[in-house]
C-alpha cells in the first residue's frame, strides 16, 4: 500500500468485523519529536489472547475464506521500516487498540495521503458505526465525531453525495489549518470518463 | 462559494441540498434498489478498491440510480481484486472482478442500466459444489 491512510482503512476493516459501532482513528504528528503515530481504537469484540500472541503474523487470522490476514503485518512492517514499532491492547469483550509508531523523518515513511476520502468511503458505507477521527500536529488539533455531526445537523444518515463532499471539504480546510502533513485528496476517476 | 470550516457552516450549507429525504428512503428498503457491495480486505485495498468505492458513490447518484453501496471483506476472489458484488432488485447477485474505473463505467451503463452482462463476471461456484456427494 503506498499511503498510510490505506492502512488504515485495512485495518479499520477489523473493527468493522469486530461488531464495534464506536471506531476512533487518532493521528499525532511532531516533527520535533520526530513522531508519527497512528492510534486505531474501537469497542468490538476484542482478540482472543491466544490470537493476540501471533496476530501480526502474516499466515495467522480468525477468517475462513483465506487462511492469511496481512492487514496488521503490513502496518507492522509500515512502522518497523522506519525504525519504529506496532502495539496491540486488546481485551476480549471490551474493544482492541492498535497504535502504531513511526519516525516521522524517516525517509521511507509514507505519506498519510487520501485520509479524507477513506474516512468519506467508511462514513458511507457504515452507517450504524460512529467514527471519530482526532488529527493533533505543532499547530492545533482537530477533531470530527459522524456522530456529533448526524446530531448536530439533526439527520440519521451522512450517505448523501453532497452532504459528505461538504464534510471532505470541512475536514480538509481543518487540517490544513493545522498544517497536518501529507494529506491529499483524490478525484482521480473525474478524469477517466 | 465560501469555506466550510465547522459544523455552523455545514448546518448552513445543508439548507441548500435538498437530496436528503431521498437517502433514508433508500436505506429503510434496499431491496427495492440496486445494491452494490465493494470487498475491501487488504487485497482490495492494495488493489484500488477504495477508488472504485469512491467512483460508485460518485456516480450512481449523479446518474440518478437509487443504490445503496457497502462494503464487505474478502469474497474469496483475492486474485480479481477489486471485485464488486451488484445485486438488481429482484435478481440473484452478481460478482464481477478486476474491475477498474472503466470497467466500473460499464458495470453501471450496461449491467445495472440495462441488465447486458459484461467481462468479469465471477461464476458463484461455490453454489454448485457439494463436497458430501
Amino acid at each position: 500500500m503506498k499511503e498510510l491512510a490505506l492502512n488504515i482503512l485495512d485495518i479499520v476493516q477489523n473493527s468493522i468485523k469486530a461488531k464495534a459501532d464506536e471506531i476512533s482513528i487518532a493521528i499525532n504528528e511532531s516533527v520535533t519529536d520526530d513522531l508519527y503515530q497512528i492510534i486505531i481504537e474501537d469497542n468490538g469484540t476484542g482478540i482472543p489472547e491466544e490470537i493476540l500472541r501471533n496476530v501480526t503474523d502474516p499466515f495467522v487470522t480468525t477468517r475462513t475464506k483465506r487462511k492469511m490476514g496481512l492487514g496488521l503485518s503490513l502496518l507492522k512492517y509500515h512502522a518497523e521500516l522506519t525504525g519504529g514499532s506496532l502495539a496491540i491492547n486488546s481485551k476480549v469483550g471490551n474493544g482492541t487498540e492498535i497504535t502504531a509508531t513511526l519516525s516521522y523523518k524517516h525517509i521511507d515513511r509514507q505519506p498519510l495521503g487520501d485520509i479524507i476520502g477513506v474516512l468519506v468511503v467508511l462514513m458511507a458505507s457504515n452507517q450504524k458505526i460512529n467514527f471519530t477521527y482526532r488529527h493533533k500536529t505543532g499547530k492545533g488539533e482537530y477533531r470530527f465525531s459522524s456522530k456529533e455531526t448526524k446530531e448536530y445537523l439533526e439527520i440519521d444518515t451522512l450517505y448523501d453525495r453532497n452532504l459528505l463532499k461538504e464534510i471532505s471539504s470541512m475536514i480538509y480546510e481543518n487540517l490544513k489549518g493545522i498544517e497536518a502533513s501529507g494529506i491529499e485528496v483524490k478525484e482521480s476517476y473525474k478524469t477517466v470518463l | 462559494m465560501s469555506k466550510i470550516t465547522s459544523l455552523a457552516d455545514l448546518k448552513k450549507r445543508r439548507e441548500e441540498l435538498k437530496s436528503g429525504l431521498d437517502i433514508r428512503i433508500k436505506a429503510i428498503d434496499p431491496e427495492n434498489v440496486v445494491q452494490v457491495k465493494v470487498a475491501m480486505a487488504t487485497c482490495g485495498i492494495a488493489s484500488g478498491a477504495k477508488t472504485v468505492m469512491e467512483f460508485f458513490l460518485e456516480q450512481l447518484e449523479r446518474r440518478n440510480i437509487a443504490a445503496v453501496i457497502t462494503q464487505t471483506g474478502c469474497m474469496g476472489y483475492c486474485y480479481a481484486e477489486p471485485t464488486i458484488e451488484v445485486k438488481l432488485p429482484g435478481q440473484d447477485p452478481v460478482v464481477f472482478g478486476f474491475v477498474d474505473l472503466k470497467r466500473a463505467d460499464q458495470i453501471i451503463e450496461k449491467y445495472i442500466k440495462t441488465g447486458e452482462l459484461v467481462d468479469g463476471i465471477i461464476p458463484v461456484n461455490y453454489q454448485t459444489i457439494d463436497l458430501k456427494e
